[in-house]
């Protein structure tokens, strides 16, 4: 039993806890969870997702009350929500741009995992549930784009779920099952609402609780991919270790600060984002006989939908996107190095990682290109840039990952 | 505990009968898990009204001029009705080299309409306008020589989306990602000028 517990043996704070065991469980996950010290900016990103999660969740149910799921009033719903419905116009733009940078941290904090080896043994399911979570988010973002039924809506969905069809032998009866009709309507709105509001934010609040409990058994990675539990003190916490509260709770308020100015101001003066964060084919409703010239997914999902489009086969290429996003899985696997984080590894390694993060974001840009000329031969070249990073992955990590670690994690007193 | 301590003959626990209720107990579980699944998958397949929404679309073809395209809706698909020239059918056979699938083997038509012309009555092509890629919708560029879309373009359709291209019947050249031709939905005519798309010329019964 905690300290916490003996403060409080008697009196009312005893009768609850003995019911229900808030102090304990507070004692487990927060002031008696140690992190390893030497945390930096990359560390914040975790707890801004949960951040941007809960927000979406809070926006997204005020948004629920005025949106009205169907071919003929999802648009003018959120039409007249937004013009009419008090403070909507700024809640609803809090919904849309959420989903933005809910994307932007989660990459970052993908990011983090690729640079310190996050995913690396004990830490294998904790990434794998990540990549569940990932995977669960993007379903849940490409419904929640499909809803307001603007142009790009329709033709995003049209494309997205014809993906289906590509399916050998079930592909055309699977993609109908999808929409519920011969083409989107009214029961692929109703359906969409339902997974976007219910089923998949269930999914990914359990999923979310499962990343956290998996965290805490193994505990936090660091920056120098060193395991603070085989260094413990007298008292047997970590020495390099610290009390995630106060000490990483108070840290991540600032970041919760800085993130949430930066969310103001997109939110209040560039919710569109100059067209990536809302497409403009999205400023008019949704019209099957006009394709925008253009179909461009948001942002976030470019960086597959080139390697879609570089492919001038349609299985294959299905295939290989969902290849490019089912890699990530096999990751914790892939990587061979005794060493985790890059700052113990060799250049090979750094090289590797580097032209990597420099592919995804040129394939980012490439998706958002139209398919001619020089960019589908870029879409090419970087789509075999991406897949190489997972097929050289084994050998460069194997080759110079395993250079000698510090005894303790690098840290300087601030 | 006394009661068998006393009793030194407890009969053992028959291993493989418990596994064997163990598993039939679980697979039972399963299969009801699974038949109950069935209502709810089933309930995502089009209703009855979007079915009977899916009924024949009839087009008047007096109207059309050679070379005009007209676009219809039959079961929320665009379908393209194009009436060809002459000169548009003659081009048909110079290009069989550069396409993925001339004579529509792998491609998705009715049986009356893979042939050369890939229609009924040549001068009609009817169309699903619907990439076969992805499905957007492949935009009408029916001017040969026209260099934007590709070098010696004989005239057909170009799908902006992702740069698919088809000829004049539909049919995808090299090159696009696209890997089959565009469909052709079953019709039929009834006289000389009605189209009626979603009915079988063969079986002139409506298509489920």
């Amino acid at each position: 039993m905690s300290a916490a517990m003996d403060k409080s043996s008697t009196g009312f704070r005893a009768w609850f806890n003995k019911r229900l065991p808030v102090d304990q469980f507070v004692a487990d996950q927060l002031t008696g969870y140690y992190a390893p010290k030497n945390f930096n900016i990359w560390y914040f990103f975790g707890s801004l997702a949960l951040l941007v999660f809960v927000m979406q969740i809070v926006t997204g149910v005020f948004v629920t009350m005025h949106f009205k799921a169907g071919e003929t009033t999802a648009w003018n719903s959120v039409q007249y929500m937004v013009r009419e419905v008090p403070y909507m116009w700024l809640i609803q733009p809090m919904h849309a741009v959420g989903a933005s940078f809910f994307f932007i941290v989660v990459y970052l904090h993908m990011a983090r995992a690729f640079l310190y080896g996050s995913y690396k043994a004990p830490r294998e399911l904790l990434w794998v549930i990540g990549m569940l979570i990932y995977l669960a988010l993007m379903a849940e973002a490409f419904m929640g784009y499909v809803l307001p039924f603007g142009n790009m809506s329709y033709w995003g969905a049209q494309v997205i779920i014809n993906l289906f069809g590509t399916i050998p032998g079930i592909g055309p009866d699977l993609v109908e099952w999808i929409r519920g009709d011969y083409g989107i309507g009214d029961a692929t709105l109703t359906r969409f609402f339902s997974l976007h509001v219910i089923a998949l934010p269930f999914i990914i609040a359990l999923l979310v609780m499962l990343h956290l409990v998996a965290l805490r058994q193994v505990g936090s990675n660091n920056p120098d991919g060193i395991e603070i539990k085989e260094k413990l003190g007298p008292d047997g916490k970590p020495l390099d270790g610290i009390p995630f509260h106060p000490y990483y709770t108070l840290k991540d308020i600032v970041g919760v600060g800085l993130f949430l100015t930066l969310f103001a101001i997109v939110v209040f003066f560039v919710p569109t984002f100059g067209g990536l964060f809302m497409e403009a084919p999205n400023f008019e409703p949704a019209n099957p006989s006009s394709t925008p010239e253009h179909i461009a997914p948001v942002w976030y999902f470019t960086p597959y939908y080139a390697i879609l489009r570089a492919v001038p086969d349609q299985k294959l290429g299905a295939l290989l996107m969902a290849l490019s996003v089912a890699a990530f899985l096999f990751l914790p696997w892939l990587d061979r190095a005794k060493n985790k984080s890059i700052r113990y590894r060799g250049l090979a390694s750094k090289l590797l990682l580097g032209v990597f993060f420099i592919t995804f974001l040129m394939l980012m840009w490439l998706g958002l290109k139209p398919a001619d000329g020089i960019y589908v031969l870029l879409a090419r070249i970087f789509t075999t840039l991406y897949f190489a990073f997972f097929i050289l992955l084994p050998f460069v990590s194997k080759a110079d990952g395993n250079g000698p670690v510090p005894d303790r994690v690098t840290y300087h007193a601030h | 505990m006394s009661d068998h301590a006393a009793d030194d003959t407890v009969p053992e626990v028959d291993e493989s009968r418990r596994k064997f209720l163990i598993a039939a107990t679980a697979g039972t579980g399963a299969v009801g898990a699974v038949l109950t699944a069935v209502p709810f998958v089933a309930s995502w397949n089009p209703s009855e009204s979007a079915r009977a929404a899916g009924l024949p679309t009839e087009v008047d073809l007096s109207k059309m001029e050679p070379g005009q395209m007209t676009t219809h809706f039959w079961r929320k698909q665009q379908i393209y009705v194009v009436k060809r020239t002459p000169e548009m059918l003659a081009s048909l056979p110079t290009h069989n080299d550069k396409l993925k699938d001339p004579d529509s083997k792998e491609s998705d038509q009715p049986a009356y309409a893979k042939n050369e012309s890939r229609a009924i009555k040549p001068d009609v092509l009817v169309l699903i306008g619907t990439c076969t890629h992805l499905g957007c919708l492949p935009k009408p560029r029916f001017t040969p020589g026209d260099a934007a879309v590709m070098a010696n373009w004989p005239g057909g359709f170009f799908c902006p989306c992702h740069g698919s291209k088809f000829d004049l019947a539909g049919r995808v050249f090299d090159g696009s990602p696209a890997s089959v031709n565009l469909k052709v939905p079953p019709y039929s005519f009834e006289g000389d000028n009605k189209l009626i798309i979603g009915v079988d010329a063969t079986t002139a019964k409506g298509v489920a």
